[in-house]
Parts: structure tokens; sequence; C-alpha cells
């Protein structure tokens, strides 16, 4: 029944999908009212079929319907209620269906925002929206389909992935990125629709930059998700490998933030116009390759891929994008720049179109020319392996070092250009003023870096990441408090009120600045753990004692608890004056019976985590335990965390539409 | 237009000779950076060169009777893969699922006297991991991709 109701649902959206790319199309291109009714209704037919046939799965699956193929994959009787909900996104085909939904969900709140205005655009905005629904529906409905019928049922599943199960992280980390891969959809569709149109006006910019700053809010807290969840379940201490699969939700993430970058040199110049739209292009573009790199299992080999029949079939829809792109641009750009000339009234009006060194969009260029060597570099090495193998029969991975060797000098010139841009005005400035500028910066650098000096943190690379870190903190800050005290000292307000005025006048900016903040604690952390991780193994019985950068740790013994799902075998540890930790091995049953995941226990400090990851854990006699336990000193690990936080606030107040009598084209 | 054209094709090229320039370098790095997937029947096929100063991804089955649990924290055992036979000495611990007879992954380097140098002991551990039946054959290729066990 439910397959039946299911498939029902989801031939409903495929076909909703159709009629919208057709209506979009004859809407976009004929300039019909009637069609683009068509088109605006069928979208929103797609999202509620979509998420109708999300809501009917995780039904099934809270339902133990074992009828339905997908949950005679994932269910499980003894699963709890919460990992039963998760289980959506457990396997291949709930991902790609929740993939759908979540695509409903942007096509609804992305044909709605936009309304009735921007008629020229909209409609082939929801014409390229609906094109890649249809794949997606598509998939869902015929290789992919979770609501296969099974036709003699069992009365109990397997369970999801033990991985899933094991740690909470694990329900906020997939729907985060997801929500960040599938969003890039959305700029997508609508810079095609300008290209589409034939036109590019500030006004449709908005719309374009503010959906790119959606997902890529969701991608940045999803990222740093994954690496909470390596860091807190797999045992190793670390929340970043470059891992193929790491790096390919790291490529949009670098592409988006060079598009949101030059995006407001457009805005305010009118140059970088083409480069900003390959930019948003590219980041649509990589989801759909991390997408199809982290599902497809091209990864455990190039050649086994094929035995899922996704991978081919979205190899081939990548293929078609990036054509589409390709073709949209060579034929359609020109056709932005007939319009230019009859525009640029409106695109670029705040300056007299001079551009100098010492100027916010040159330092914007050299941003997003770092973004793109990194993205080159990252995409080189993630892709690598695969060309050997598939050409030279050859097996292999790209080790660290490789990535690292250019992450680090990169990552510092943009923490550095973080500084330095958002000093400058647009235009030009003279070199006296800004070199006037920059001096208190250096010296809150010089003191930062003084400071962890003599707290003992001497590399040579990690001064030099906290120099820049002081530097670009009071760069940016200063953007902020000159002008209150401007204000404080001219209209005698209090630091307050004048503090409320400049906020309110630019807060898009200033949220800016605030996801600035957030990229440097993230920094900070990096530089610090990187540089000055320690870690040793221990063995240890019951009752004997170990010491560890200061601390005094005792091993207690172990024990084994019996929960609803799995069993788990525990170490405690006491640490003197600070309390026990717990670290342990969870047995579940199923897919992985017998396999332990290592779970860690955590002491997390502003300064640092201590660190407990159990190797093995035996009772040779009774009552008698032996640990072998890996201890690490994580350096400002928790920073890392906080970082996502602090960079989606800053997304969500540049979110907050500018109030109508101070607005100005842009002013974040 | 034929100058905007100019122009256009001019910044493409220096893109191109931009993005070739960064792909040598990017190449010459990763050509020291390459971790190898192998067995023991590989890695001893491999030339020399390669083989005795790349990092490698050893993987096979850990030889029943083969495991000695050494001086200090050090470990050793020998991995197979039917055919050839490697001795390896760890000095990292090995995971609590290690055992003889079963798959592993081990990373490090191989020395001129014949003895691979390990500081990493995975254990085959993979998303879709199915418990290998009595007498199954390991599967190579998953274990050499999937090894995560404990890094």
């Amino acid at each position: 029944m439910i397959s039946l109701l299911g498939r029902g649902l989801v031939l409903a959206a495929l076909f909703f999908a159709g009629t919208g790319c057709l209506a979009g199309f004859v809407a976009g291109s004929r300039r019909n009212q009637r069609a683009w009714e068509w088109a605006r209704n069928s979208a929103y037919g797609f999202a509620a079929s979509m998420i109708a046939a999300n809501l009917l799965m995780v039904y099934a699956l809270v339902t133990h319907d074992f009828s339905v193929s997908y949950v005679a994959e994932v269910g499980a009787l003894r699963t709890p209620l919460y990992f039963t909900i998760v289980s959506l996104w457990a396997s291949l085909n709930g991902s790609i269906l929740f993939w759908g939904g979540i695509l409903g969900i942007y096509t609804a709140l992305a044909v709605w925002s936009l309304g009735d205005r921007h008629r020229e655009y909209a409609p082939w905005a929801v014409h390229v929206l609906m094109g890649i629904a249809i794949f997606f529906a598509f998939l869902v409905a015929s290789i992919a389909n979770p609501f296969a019928p099974v036709l003699n049922p069992l009365s109990d599943g397997p369970g999801p992935n033990p991985l899933l199960q094991n740690h909470w992280l694990m329900a906020v980390h997939p729907p985060m990125l997801y929500l960040g891969y599938v969003g890039m959809s959305v700029p997508f569709s609508l810079i095609c629709a300008a290209l589409l149109a034939g036109r590019l006006e500030a006004g449709w910019m908005v719309p374009v930059r503010r959906w790119m700053l959606i997902p890529w809010m969701f991608l940045t807290v999803g990222i740093n998700l994954g690496g909470w969840w390596s860091y807190a379940v797999l045992g190793w201490g670390g929340a970043w490998a470059w891992d193929p699969v790491e790096n390919a939700s790291f490529l949009p993430w670098l592409t988006g933030t060079a598009f949101l970058h030059s995006a407001m040199v457009l805005q305010r110049t009118g140059k970088l116009r083409d480069w900003t739209l390959v930019l948003g292009m590219s980041t649509f573009l990589l989801t759909l390759l991390g997408t199809f790199m982290t599902r497809s299992g091209v990864f455990n080999s190039v050649h086994s891929f094929t035995q899922s029949n996704i991978g081919p079939v979205f190899l081939g829809f990548i293929g078609v994008i990036f054509t589409y792109s390709v073709v949209l641009l060579a034929l359609r750009s020109h056709k932005l720049d007939e319009e230019a000339t009859a525009t640029d009234q409106r695109i670029g009006q705040r300056t007299d179109g001079r551009s100098g060194i010492l100027s916010r969009e040159f330092m914007i260029l050299l941003q997003n020319a770092t973004f793109t060597v990194f993205t080159f570099m990252v995409l080189l090495g993630t892709t690598f392996p695969l060309l050997a193998e598939a050409l030279a029969e050859r097996r292999l991975s790209v080790g660290e070092p490789y990535f690292d060797m250019f992450a680090l000098p990169l990552g510092l010139t943009l923490v550095f250009l973080m500084g330095v841009g958002p000093a400058l005005p647009w235009g030009s400035q003279a070199p006296e003023a800004a070199v006037k500028h920059f001096i208190p910066g250096l010296v809150l650098g010089g003191v930062l870096a003084g400071i962890f000096g003599a707290l003992g943190y001497t590399k040579p690379m990690t001064l030099l990441a906290l120099f820049l870190i002081g530097f670009t903190l009071y760069s940016n800050l200063y953007e902020f408090i000159e002008p209150v005290r401007a204000r404080m000292r001219a209209r005698s307000e209090g630091p307050g009120v004048a503090a409320l005025k400049v906020w309110s006048k630019a807060h898009r900016r200033f949220g800016g600045h605030i996801a600035h903040y957030g990229v440097l604690m993230a920094v900070f952390s990096l530089a610090l753990t990187k540089g000055y991780r320690d870690e040793t193994e221990v063995v240890l019985n019951t009752g004997e004692v170990t010491q560890f950068h200061g601390f005094d740790i005792t091993f207690a013994g172990g024990r084994w608890t019996k929960e609803e799902h799995r069993d788990a075998v525990m170490a405690r540890f006491e640490v003197e004056g600070v309390g026990a930790f717990e670290p342990r091995l969870n047995y579940y049953a199923g897919k992985m019976g017998g396999n332990p995941i290592y779970t860690p226990a955590v002491y997390t400090m502003p300064t640092g985590d201590l660190y407990f990851s159990i190797l093995q854990l035996d009772e040779p006699s009774p009552g008698n335990w032996t640990v072998i336990v890996r201890l690490i000193d994580q350096p400002y690990q928790t920073w890392l965390w906080w970082s996502a936080p602090l960079m989606a606030l800053g997304t969500l107040i540049t979110l907050i539409p500018a109030r109508r009598q101070n607005r100005k084209p842009e002013a974040a | 237009m034929s100058d905007m054209m100019k122009k256009r094709l001019l910044g493409l090229l220096a893109v191109i000779a931009a993005m070739c320039a960064l792909a040598w370098i990017a190449m010459g790095s990763m050509g020291d950076n390459l971790v190898y997937y192998w067995s023991p029947t590989e890695l001893l096929a491999a030339d020399n060169a390669k083989s005795h100063t790349a990092v490698v991804r050893l993987g096979g089955q850990v030889v029943p009777g083969s495991f000695h649990p050494g001086e200090g924290s050090g470990i050793s055992f020998d991995v197979s893969d039917g055919v050839n036979t490697v001795h390896v000495a760890s000095t990292g611990q090995p995971p609590q699922m290690f055992r003889e007879g079963i798959g592993v992954v081990v990373e490090g380097k191989y020395g001129d006297d014949g003895l691979f140098r390990s500081d990493k002991v995975m254990v085959k551990h993979s998303n879709e991991y199915e418990a290998p039946e009595e007498g199954d054959e390991v599967d190579f290729e998953k274990t050499l991709a999937n090894g995560d066990g404990s890094r």
C-alpha cells in the first residue's frame, strides 16, 4: 500500500517537474502570463509531492513496514525511534529521496520569495530548477526507487549503519550538508535565468547572492559538523584528513565563498561579471560532483561504482549540466554586454569606474585568485587517484602532506587578504592612508603572537598564523569601532546608542565581519592543533596511574553494559581534580555485527581537549582489566566547533534585508 | 567587438597557462606524497626505487601463528595475500578487532632488510561491511580501500 502510494507521489513529482520545466520555458520566451502561473503551480506541485513522499517514507520507517524495500534495507524493530527517523538518509536510495525532498523545500521557498517581481527572470529560473528536479524525480522513480514493494517481507530488518546510530551528530551533519548541496541548485538556476533572459541587472543580483548565502551557510555548518563527528567518533582525534569525501564538501565551499565576494564587486562596480557567473555555476557542479563521489562508491574502486546504477547516470547528468553551463555562457554572455550599457546606471553606480591596487575590489580579486588555485589543487588531489585507477590500473591515494603543503600558504594568504580587504575603500586609496590604517592591526598581531610565543608556542608557522589572525581581527573590528567613535565625538552620543546607530546603518556588512571572526576562530584552532597536538599510547591494568600533560589519570577498570540497541564495553578513567571519563566500544547487531564502533571520551577546556580513545580493552582475569588507550592533548580544539555557529550567525545577519529608507544597492 | 574577443582570448590563454603551471607544480609534489595500495605480491613485484621510498598501504591477511607482541609497545606479524608473505613490524597498537586471520591494512615503508615498518594498523572496517563467514576469502580490493578502523 505504502509502496503504491509512494510511487504515485514520486511519479506526480516527476510530472510536475516536467510541466514546470516546460511552462517555465514558454513563460520565459513568450512572456506568457498563463504559462507563468502554470510554471509556478507546477513548482509548488513538485515541492508538495516530493515532501509528501519523504514524509511517507518516514511513516513507513516508523511503523516498520518491511514490505517497502528501503525499510527492509535499513529498518529494525530494535532501533530507537530517533535513529529510525534518521535512517531516511542512512543508505543510498533513501538519501536520493531526501535530496529530492530538500529540492522540493528549496523550490517552494525560492518561487514563493520571488513572488511576482523579477518577471523577466523568474520563469527562466523555474524552467532550470524544474529541469534539475526532473533528473532527481526520475532517479527516485526508477533506479533508486526506495518504495519498491517486497514480495515476501520479513518481520524484522538489519537496522541502519552502526556509524549512523553511534552519535547524535550523525543526525545533524548529513541534513546540513544536504541543505548546502541541494540549495546550490537555486543560485545556479537564477544565474542561468539571467543568461537565458539575456540581461543582468543589479536588482537580480540581490536574490542570486541571497540564495547563494543560504546554502553556503548550511554547507559551512555541515562541513564543520562532519569534522566534529570524525573527531568525536573515529578515535584518531582529528577533524580533517583530506579524505576524498571531505574534499567533496570542501570544493563547493571554496568556489561558493569566492562567489559571495566577487558578487559584491559585480554589484558595486559592474566588474568581474562573467567570472562571478562561472563561480556560481561551478559551485553547483561541484556539489553534484560531491554527491556523486560520496554516493556512488567510486572511491572504493573506480570499477565497483558501476555496480550501482546510479554512478554512471549521475556522471552523465554532471556532463549534461557542465555542457549546458558552458554552452549557455558562450552563447549568451555577450547579450549581457549589450544590456550592460543600458543598465550601467544601476549596476556599479557608486564608483567612477576606476579601481586602484589599494582598493577593496582588487583585494577581492586576489582573494578570488587564491580561492581558485585552492579549488584547483584540491580537485586535482581528489580526482587523481580515480584517474590513476581508471587509466593506469594503479590503486593509490594522495597523502595528506600534498594537501597541507599548499593549504597552509594559501590559507594564510586568505587570512591576510581578509584583513586588508575590508579596511580598504572601493575605488582606490592613497598608500599613506592605508599604511596608517594598518599599523594598529600589525601591533595587535605582534602582541597575540608574542603572548603565545611566551606560552611556548614558538613554531614559526604557528606564530605567523597568530600574527595574521591578530592583524585581521583588529582590521575588521576597526571598521565597526571607528564609526562608533566618530559618532560619539561628533554627536556626543553614548557608546551604546552610537553602536546601535552604526550597526543599523550597515548591519549586512557587519554580518560579513562576524563571519570573518568565525573563520579566524577556525584558523586559530587549526594553527595550534596542527602544530602542537600530542598523543601517546599507554597500556594500563586496573588501578594503575599514568601522567599526561599535567593530568594524573587512574584506570579504574572496565565494565560491560547492555542497551536497547547495542552492547558496549567501557573503560573508566579517573582524572584527579577533574572527574571520570568513560570511552567505550559499542557493538551493534546487524550489518557490522561483532565489529566495535570506537567512541572516545573528551574532556573539553577552552585551552584544549584531553582525549581518551580505547584501542583494546580486555578482562584477562575477573575484575582485572587491561586497557590500551590513546591519550591525546589537542590544544584549543573546541574553538574550531564554535567557529561554525559564528559564521552562520554572520550569514543570518547578512540575510536580514536592509531597511528601505537607507537602502543601498548592496550594503554587505 | 573584435577587441573584446581578443581580450577574452588572451585572458583565456593566460588562465590555461596558469593552470598548466599549477598542474605541473601539483603533479611534482603529488608524486612525492602518493600512497600506494599494494598486496604483498604487488609490493615484491614493484621496482625497488619505488617500493623502498614511497608510503605503502599493504593489504592482506594476518598469517595465523605469526603474531608476536614485541618489546615495549611494538608488535610484529606476517601479512599474506595467499601467494606472498611480508613480515611487518608495527609501532602502533592494533585496534580491538585485530586477531590472527583477519584482513588488515598496514601503512608504512618497506625496508631494504625486507621488513615492513608500520605505524598504523587498520582492520577492515567499511560503511557497508558484512562480517566474513568462516572460510571466506578476504576481499583485498575492499580492504585496501576501506581500512580506517583506527588511525
